[in-house]
């Protein structure tokens, strides 16, 4: 069992594919941030088509993609505020470097 | 070719053709020299084992979240990687494997009886061997062989 598993996220859809988690995190989330695959998240690395969309909602609730081979991608949500807070950062990182590449 | 490294991404197992054809091209990508890794679920994994008890044709096991992760830290990296994906899952771990080995090449053998929509919606530098076999594994054997013939 991963550890993203044992935290015993809300399962917020699910048997959906990559293209529908992205679009449900970019309508549904108060903000949402891109990554690259390999990204980390609760310790583990995130598996998705790029760019990965992850959301924050404004409780600290961390709302993003999870892909199994089986069961195709889950939409979870996990409330961890500093979680949260790294996703912030680092995804405005992420931006400032998208924006210095062009 | 002795330094060639190749990844077999098994997608879930419930198509029958996939273990049928990641034991062939496991096997003959051995047979050239080719150091062969398979990924795939605890599932696939055992069905591999069960399949090839003398290990006559598999290369090294490994279980699909800990290839990802050691490629994401630098532990292993491949020269050539083929994904099989018959669902959005196994298109999602072929673009994850896309975008973390950019310098590889990808082959991406779709299958199962949606094989045509799925192959339409890669959008990303790959390779696609596509077929609609659900339990005939031929004629994407003719197309593997076809590729190996000028990619090892």
């Amino acid at each position: 069992m991963g550890c993203i598993e044992m935290l015993k996220p809300q399962v917020l859809l699910r048997g959906i594919s990559f293209k529908e988690a992205r679009e449900y995190i970019e309508s549904s989330c108060d903000e949402y941030y891109y990554f690259q695959p390999g990204f980390k998240l609760f310790g583990e690395y995130i598996i998705g088509v790029p760019p990965i969309a992850v959301g924050i909602m404004k409780d600290g609730s961390v709302v993003f993609p999870y892909t199994k081979p089986c069961h195709g991608t889950f939409v979870l949500k996990h409330r961890d505020e500093a979680e949260a807070e790294r996703v912030r950062r680092l995804g405005r990182e992420e931006v400032m470097r998208s924006i210095k590449r062009r | 070719m002795r330094n060639t490294t190749a990844l077999l991404l098994m997608g879930c197992p419930e198509v029958p053709v996939q273990m049928s054809l990641v034991l062939y091209l496991s096997g003959t990508l051995r047979d050239k020299g080719v150091e062969v890794f398979i990924a795939g679920n605890p599932a696939a994994l055992n069905l591999a084992r069960v399949a090839d008890r003398k290990r006559c044709y598999l290369g090294r096991m490994i279980e699909i979240d800990r290839a990802i992760a050691d490629i994401v830290e630098g532990r292993r990296d491949f020269s050539m990687c083929f994904a099989f994906a018959h669902n959005d899952a196994g298109i999602t771990y072929a673009a994850t494997v896309r975008a973390l080995l950019p310098e590889s090449k990808l082959f991406m053998i779709i299958f199962g009886r949606n094989a045509e929509e799925l192959a339409a919606v890669v959008d990303f530098d790959a390779e696609k061997l596509v077929e609609r076999a659900v339990h005939n594994p031929l004629g994407l054997k003719k197309k593997i062989d076809e590729v190996l013939a000028w990619a090892v």
